[in-house]
């Protein structure tokens, strides 16, 4: 990934030139924030190849991104033209009123800019998206061949999957799952809640609604998987869930489309593992229709607290960063692009199948936020079997209302 | 010393202090008594690449006239002190009504995050300070007896758990102490426990959070230690040892009282940073087990919505408990001063 | 020392020499294993199979066809230009010692020297402020820093890290110069010397073992600090922590963990010189200076 990156940079370089023409800025400043990895690399450097005479492009790739960013647009001028985040970081960007509504500036430059890829809020285009990830699944073919059993498509076919590959001795913890307490396992509780078909608040409020059937159901399934999981599953994030699997300890897990190549390619694993990974769609629970997922995108945003030259300046860099010409053998495997000219890889079937099933954004709520650090601290609590689901649930939802207040919500 | 002499002296620090901390503090204790206004929310269609869905978002125009009348946001008094999420005086006086039995009121207490995270911060204090204290002597004690020629290897290695940037080193530690890691294999030897995994059991996850405490500061106290030792005098030493006191005798009786007022130094410094602890609970991805306050913070700066109001009461009732936990080293201070 | 070790018992050397064998294995087992472990591969050295691959290095074999490989450094200070955030910390260590232990001294030397009661007040309030969690402080600094322009820069950091050091640095240096005898500035008052002059000719020369060792403390502080840089620096001002926070990876990319390994590593050798030569230096520091506490 990072020897990719290199690369990038220098072929970003080399196209600077005819970049700079295609851009149209005469002058202003852009600076852009975001989190650091390698599409989002690419993006950045593609939109610095806009820089020239009075035009001067700044990025800040970082892994704390989001503690940064509100500060760094709410001063006036704000220190950064624009933000690159995900469904769940333009909430809290809005919440502070520091973006503004691209619609003018489309109008004005948005040619070759997909209808598609506009993230719009009340009929106002606030972001445009350039990449996609859901979480699906990832499972071994070889162990479920020797299992004898098919590729499930739901929770409980997995389940049913899981018994017969531990009772047949081929694996003693089959299932894999990001479910570190905290973000992780909150996302994990939102992903089976919307299979489930639940709803997260009263509708048109901000009071919630989680302890109900489908929230119980929904931690029930957790704690079943979690049986079939690695004891210390609970301090298991992303990269112990795929360490796992790399180790050929894991047959069957959910994981983010955007890791799955690094699962897939011929390092950190045997060739017997590596070779036998595949990547399938999301699944279903409970007989739903809806699968047990959220998509999520990553954008770009424009800060409203600059001038409007600077706001144009940025647009159309950032309008540069995400043209088809990023698009090398290089930057195609770094995400799952929504920029014409991308062809998928075999990795980036899950994202696709998602897509295709109908799988439900991450829901974009001022407080849905809340809703999720109060239940990352609250359910791990049920799944270590020292309260019931409903008592779990009831706590989520009261440290959620008592954040919820100070934030003036309820 | 002369007033004017002395102000001109502590001049540079006290301005560095006043800037980037009293202020800071002064701006969180305001920031502790709002909260913010009640936002108008109102029912939009969002949509994107994945379709259109209903939701609802905050009526920026209406919210800003708020904001312009009080730009700190409402005055809620000590709201956010008394709310569920900090001490809970509400659900503390139900569960006190309700609760059959101390067991009961207990683990109804322990289920509200303020004392969740209370009970792990004074346990781990108490547990971990003494700890440090006694096991840095230990080590200064048999570093001092050591050959000169390796004393300076041994320092070094000794410093090692303090120096190795905390990020990456219990990301080691951690590792290690894994089922299958090097040191997680070896507790299953030795306690006779193939199963056995750390990070799944809570009391075991404080031990280890514990272990890691004392193994991290034990250095800090070491150095302290070991260069008070090489004060000791001599010639009191050495009477001691021709009126017959054996070597614990003269632990006890002539180096432990030289020491003293170094353990004062090292307690008060290692109370305050083991009431702090929060390090370690992230690095550990312990917090499905045990919880501090300053991790409260971290949990509430750190979400997709940050609580600000939330976090500076918090800090608030840090500042305060480290004022209360100090109290006695303080006051014995005070007394020590004024005998001057 | 010599007549101690002369009546030492065989049992009590044995005893000494175990207490110091096994503080040895625990204080440096982690790092070493640390750095045998720096020269294999990911799927080696936090191996989920099974340990000992961590020893043998299969999957180093198999990757890159020898059982050690130079790829973690390579990648940290080549690929990833290392080196730019190994000299930003030098940068900002070096100023925050020297700005902490300047300030400091002045303001410990008068604290020790005063006898009216304001000074127990000033330690008790300097103390309370250090209890202030930092993570708090820093995003109060945000909104402030962002408007003024200072976000970002160096200097920046280094002001913020002098300020939160100065509680700790003023109680280690108010206790070292209490055991200075008074007597030496104030004969050279009674010569005729101000005290600015008395503590800049007579206490100056015979404070550095106490300063050295308040530094440190001081640039351990800088050198490990996390949540004041991560938040305050911008990319190119990043000091070495944040950035190897910046290769562990995160929720939706992998990282690349080895170059934190082997970036975490290679900045111990500096540090192995530099206790070294102040091993002396730190002893007696603390030897003149807190034993009095």
């Amino acid at each position: 990934m990072f020897l990719k990156k290199m690369t990038v940079a220098a072929a970003v370089v080399l196209m600077s030139s005819q970049a700079y023409a295609a851009c149209g800025i005469s002058e202003g400043n852009v600076s852009i924030i975001g989190n650091e990895f390698p599409a989002i690399h690419t993006v950045a450097n593609a939109a610095a190849a806009c820089a020239g005479d009075g035009v001067e492009v700044k990025s800040n790739l970082t892994a704390d991104h989001k503690e940064i960013h509100v500060a760094g647009m709410q001063g006036n001028p704000a220190e950064y033209s624009s933000a690159i985040i995900a469904n769940s970081t333009l909430v809290a960007l809005m919440n502070e009123d520091v973006v503004r509504p691209l619609d003018d500036l489309l109008a004005k430059h948005g040619e070759g800019i997909p209808k598609s890829n506009l993230i719009t809020v009340d009929g106002k285009v606030m972001a445009v998206a350039f990449m996609a990830n859901a979480q699906t699944l990832a499972y071994r073919k070889d162990v479920l061949a020797e299992a004898g059993v098919e590729v499930p498509t739901t929770y409980e076919e997995m389940l049913a999957a899981a018994k017969v590959i531990r009772d047949k001795g081929l694996m003693e913890n089959p299932l894999g799952g990001a479910y570190k307490s905290g973000w992780n396992l909150a996302e994990e509780f939102v992903n089976m809640y919307i299979g489930h078909g639940g709803e997260f608040f009263k509708p048109g409020s901000a009071e919630p609604a989680i302890n109900n059937e489908a929230g119980i159901a929904t931690l029930e399934m957790l704690k079943a998987l979690a049986e079939y999981m690695n004891p210390d599953y609970l301090t298991h994030d992303s990269n112990a869930t795929n360490a796992e699997m790399e180790a050929g300890n894991v047959a069957l897990m959910n994981m983010w489309g955007s890791r799955m190549g690094n699962l897939m390619d011929d390092e950190g694993a045997e060739e017997q593992v590596y070779s036998n990974i595949v990547v399938g769609g999301p699944l279903t629970v409970a007989g739903g229709s809806i699968p047990a997922s959220t998509l999520w995108w990553d954008g770009w945003t424009v800060a409203k607290n600059v001038s409007d030259a600077d706001a144009e300046a940025t647009f159309l860099a950032m309008k540069n960063g995400i043209s088809p010409d990023i698009l090398t053998e290089e930057t195609m495997g770094q995400a799952v692009w929504m920029i014409e000219g991308y062809t998928p890889a075999p990795v980036n079937d899950g994202v696709f199948a998602a897509i295709k099933a109908g799988t439900k954004p991450y829901p974009m709520l001022p407080y849905q936020g809340l809703l999720h650090t109060a239940l990352g601290n609250n359910i791990a609590d049920f799944l270590l079997g020292s309260e019931s689901a409903e008592q779990s649930l009831a706590d989520a939802e009261a440290a959620y209302v008592a954040a919820a207040k100070e934030k003036g919500f309820l | 010393m002369k007033h004017k002499t002395f102000f001109w002296f502590v001049l540079p620090s006290s301005v560095a202090m006043l800037l980037f901390i009293f202020v800071p503090i002064i701006s969180v204790v305001v920031q502790s008594l709002h909260v913010e206004h009640e936002q108008v929310i109102i029912s939009v269609e969002n949509c994107g690449p994945f379709g259109c869905t209903q939701a609802t978002t905050i009526d920026q125009e209406a919210t800003k006239k708020l904001l312009e009348a009080e730009p700190l946001g409402r005055f809620s008094g000590f709201d956010t002190y008394a709310d569920r999420n900090h001490l809970a005086v509400e659900d503390v006086s139900q569960a006190w009504d309700k609760a059959d039995n101390w067991r009961d009121f207990g683990s109804q207490i322990l289920n509200l995050p303020f004392y969740k995270a209370m009970s792990f911060t004074l346990a781990y204090t108490f547990i971990v300070t003494p700890l440090v204290l006694i096991v840095g002597f230990i080590i200064a004690v048999a570093v001092n007896g050591a050959v000169k020629a390796i004393r300076g290897p041994i320092i070094f290695f000794s410093l090692l758990p303090m120096m190795v940037t905390p990020l990456v080193g219990s990301l080691i530690i951690f590792w290690m102490v894994d089922a299958r890691g090097v040191l997680g294999s070896m507790l299953q030897v030795l306690a006779g426990d193939p199963e056995l995994s750390v990070k799944a059991s809570t009391p075991l996850t404080w031990v280890m959070l514990m272990f890691y405490g004392v193994w991290h500061s034990a250095p800090f106290a070491f150095i302290v230690y070991y260069a008070g030792l090489q004060t000791v005098n001599q010639d009191t030493l050495e009477s001691a040892m021709i009126d017959g006191a054996n070597r614990w005798e003269q632990i006890r009786y002539v180096i432990i009282p030289h020491l003293l007022p170094l353990t004062t130094f090292i307690a008060l410094m290692q109370l305050m940073d083991n009431f702090r602890v929060f390090e370690p609970i992230v690095s550990f991805a312990a917090s499905a087990h045990a919880t501090s306050l300053s991790w409260s913070i971290y949990n509430d700066l750190g979400g997709e919505v940050r609580q600000l109001s939330s976090a500076a009461a918090t800090s608030v009732l840090t500042i305060i408990g480290v004022a209360i936990l100090l109290s006695p080293v303080l006051i014995r201070t005070w007394r020590d001063f004024s005998r001057k | 020392m010599t007549v101690k070790a002369q009546q030492r018992s065989a049992l009590l050397n044995i005893l000494l020499i175990t207490v110091l064998v096994v503080w040895m294995v625990m204080a440096a087992f982690p790092f070493l294993w640390t750095l045998w472990g720096s020269f294999k591969v990911e799927g080696d050295f936090f191996s989920k199979a099974n340990w000992a691959n961590s020893l043998t290095g299969t999957l180093t074999k198999t990757e890159t066809g020898s059982a050690f490989t130079g790829m973690g450094y390579h990648g940290a200070w080549v690929k990833e230009a290392f080196g730019i955030a190994a000299i930003n910390t030098v940068i900002v260590c070096l100023f925050v010692v020297t700005i902490s232990l300047t300030f400091g001294t002045l303001g410990g030397y008068a604290l020790s020297r005063s006898t009216y009661r304001y000074t127990f007040w000033f330690l008790i309030i300097a103390l309370i402020f250090r209890a202030m969690p930092p993570v708090t402080l820093v995003s109060g600094y945000l909104p402030v820093f962002f408007k003024w322009n200072m976000w970002g820069h160096l200097p920046t950091a280094i002001l913020v890290l002098v300020a939160i050091n100065q509680p700790f640095t003023l109680w280690m240096l108010h206790s070292f110069f209490k055991n200075i005898p008074k007597d030496l500035d104030e004969s050279a008052m009674v010569d005729g010397c101000n005290r600015f002059q008395a503590f800049r000719y007579v206490i100056v020369p015979v404070m550095w073992p106490g300063v050295i060792t308040t530094g440190l403390f001081s640039f351990l502080l800088a050198y490990n600090d996390f949540a004041v840089t991560a938040m305050i620096l911008s990319k190119e001002n990043q000091t070495m922590v944040p950035k190897i926070a910046g290769f562990l990876g995160s929720t939706q990319v992998k990282g690349n963990v080895m170059f934190a390994v082997a970036a975490v590593v290679s900045v111990t050798a500096p540090l192995f010189v530099m206790i070294m030569v102040f091993q002396r230096q730190i002893v007696s520091g603390l030897t003149a200076g807190a034993v009095k506490g």
